[in-house]
């Protein structure tokens, strides 16, 4: 056994060595591999998180402004039993989920529509193409305070600033996959016989998938961020009207307990978004990167 | 000279077709000038030239996915007007739907024609039995190899029962040995269909052993240089016809015209 070696994949070994041995060896590096990487990762962790907690104890830093991890460890505990503000944590995170998704449903499906609709038609493209620039060019965070005003300080508002977020990302990525249709797939479909309509879906919304499906993984988030925003600018409920109440108390633990909340949700909901996608585009190769995960 | 045959025997028909381009920089040329051409019922006939002559455009005229910008192109003694359903296509690239499996793909045009699934899929399991893919049905596109995606391609269009075939270098892209088992399992296909052939390709060994008539066309634009009769007995067996001593006289006698027309494309070429 110790004749093997192995190191980045090319393997050196002593002649007369069997394929099984080879392939234990191999499992093993493999095993000690994935431990080590987990280890320093905690390893980073630990250093990170203690440093801060210690410059906070020797008063290196302002723990007023500053906080510490074991601080906010204990803020988030009562975040979550005891709820802030009166209302508890589960209804904060309804009302701010509520709008994002909502947000995200909406401006996801107008985005996949339209993307389509003006990929598959060059005069409307060539019509609209520069409203969406402008349209673009505005910093949606910016919109947030003008939806409050038009849409009050309930849901409506938040839906709209998450809408404005998710909707040119996915439009853009919608719009692109369908120009990328590849020509002699169209060519072969028309004359099998598809319709126009047969052939936008079994052709080229399908084709258009993996660059909306990448979209969505990333528009989730951007979905939270203008809840979120909403919520910071006018609103009674919600992380973002926390995180702002928290401010205005100087609750520092408080608005990173509130961040860790908002955290979690987005790595769940990234999850359940890579779940979605492997079952939609199980007919892809393994890509590299898939291989590596 | 070509035989005179009755009208209604012609399965395709060229008759004096011109097709101009417009280029980004909006200059009007044309690829195809007083264009003629036709091909009878049944017959394989394959169009070779040099590059960029315009062979991929008579493909696209005959189906109906281009139009000419003057003359006119019948099929089956019918003016072309949009997509024939009567017409199958081959292409170069692979136009496989990567996200169905084999049977999927195979079932795609009936489907589309609007054939009932049960009837569809039992009239997919016998054609992918007769292409030899029966244990890859629920494969898709990227778990199988060049010349069994092929294969697949040949079923998809033979399950609609073209009475046109029309292959644009279809097997371009596969290693030799793949080719030539390529090359007999489709002259099997088609003596069974029945339909008639227009094969694009470069490869003039491809050309005349697959076809009936070899037509050389000039460079750009096309017209037709000459044709030659095939006259070497089916069923042909592609991988032995190539030391017949007929394979070899007419191989060199096709090569000498095609020289002409490739040298002068490239000249024209060194003028731009």
């Amino acid at each position: 056994m110790r004749a093997i070696s192995i190191k980045d994949g090319s393997i050196t070994y002593a002649p007369g060595t069997s394929d099984a041995e080879i392939e234990a060896a191999a499992r093993k590096a493999a095993r000690t591999r994935s431990v080590q990487v987990v280890v320093w990762r905690l390893v980073v962790l630990a250093v990170l998180l203690g440093s801060w907690e210690i410059s906070a104890r020797k008063v290196w830093i302002d723990s007023f402004f500053y906080s510490y991890p074991s601080e906010i460890i204990v803020r988030l505990w009562e975040f979550i039993w005891e709820g802030s503000d009166g209302v508890s944590l589960w209804v904060h995170l309804y009302y701010t989920l509520t709008a994002a998704l909502i947000g995200f449903l909406l401006g996801s499906l107008a985005g996949i529509v339209s993307g389509i609709a003006l990929g598959r038609n060059r005069m409307l493209s060539d019509i609209f193409s520069i409203y969406i620039k402008v349209l673009n060019a505005i910093p949606r965070v910016v919109l947030a305070p003008i939806f409050i005003l038009m849409l009050g300080f309930g849901l409506a508002s938040k839906v709209a600033v998450a809408f404005v977020m998710v909707f040119f990302i996915v439009f853009a990525n919608a719009f692109q996959g369908v120009r990328e249709a590849d020509r002699a797939m169209i060519a072969n479909a028309q004359i099998l016989g598809a319709s126009n309509w047969q052939l936008t879906r079994s052709v080229i919304i399908p084709s258009a998938m993996s660059w909306i499906i990448a979209s969505l993984h990333l528009s989730f988030s951007f979905a939270i961020v203008g809840a979120i925003v909403g919520e910071f600018i006018g609103s009674n409920k919600g992380i973002g009207h926390v995180i702002q109440l928290a401010r205005g108390l100087h609750d520092v633990p408080l608005m990173f307990a509130a961040i860790i909340v908002v955290l979690v949700v987005v790595l769940a909901a990234e999850y359940v978004m890579t779940l979605i996608e492997h079952r939609l585009v199980k007919w892809r190769p393994p890509s590299a990167s898939d291989a590596h995960a | 000279m070509l035989p005179i045959e009755s009208h209604n025997e012609l399965a395709i028909e060229l008759i004096n077709v011109s097709r101009r381009f417009l280029s980004p920089q909006g200059k009007s040329f044309a690829t195809l000038n007083d264009f003629n051409l036709s091909v009878a019922r049944g017959e394989f006939i394959a169009l070779v030239g040099p590059t960029g002559c315009g062979k991929s455009t008579t493909l696209n005229l005959i189906t109906g996915l281009g139009k000419p910008s003057s003359g006119e192109v019948r099929v089956m003694g019918q003016r072309v007007q949009g997509i024939d359903p009567q017409i199958g296509f081959v292409f170069q690239a692979d136009a496989l739907f990567p996200w169905r499996t084999v049977l999927e793909n195979v079932i795609a045009g009936p489907l589309f024609r609007g054939e009932a699934r049960n009837e569809a899929t039992l009239r997919g399991h016998d054609w992918i039995n007769r292409v030899g893919l029966s244990a890859f049905e629920g494969h898709y596109p990227h778990q199988l190899s060049g010349g069994m995606r092929k294969r697949v391609a040949l079923a998809q269009t033979f399950i609609n029962r073209p009475k046109i075939l029309l292959m644009d270098e279809p097997f371009s892209a596969l290693d030799v040995q793949t080719r030539v088992q390529m090359h007999e399992e489709l002259l099997a296909l088609w003596s069974e269909a029945k339909a008639s052939v227009v094969f694009v390709t470069h490869d003039l060994e491809e050309a005349i052993g697959l076809a009936d008539k070899v037509y050389v066309l000039t460079s750009r634009p096309a017209t037709i240089k000459s044709v030659h009769q095939i006259d070497i007995p089916r069923p042909r067996l592609i991988s032995e016809i190539r030391y017949d001593k007929k394979f070899i006289d007419l191989s060199r006698l096709i090569w000498r015209d095609l020289k002409e027309e490739v040298q002068s494309t490239y000249s024209a070429a060194e003028r731009l």
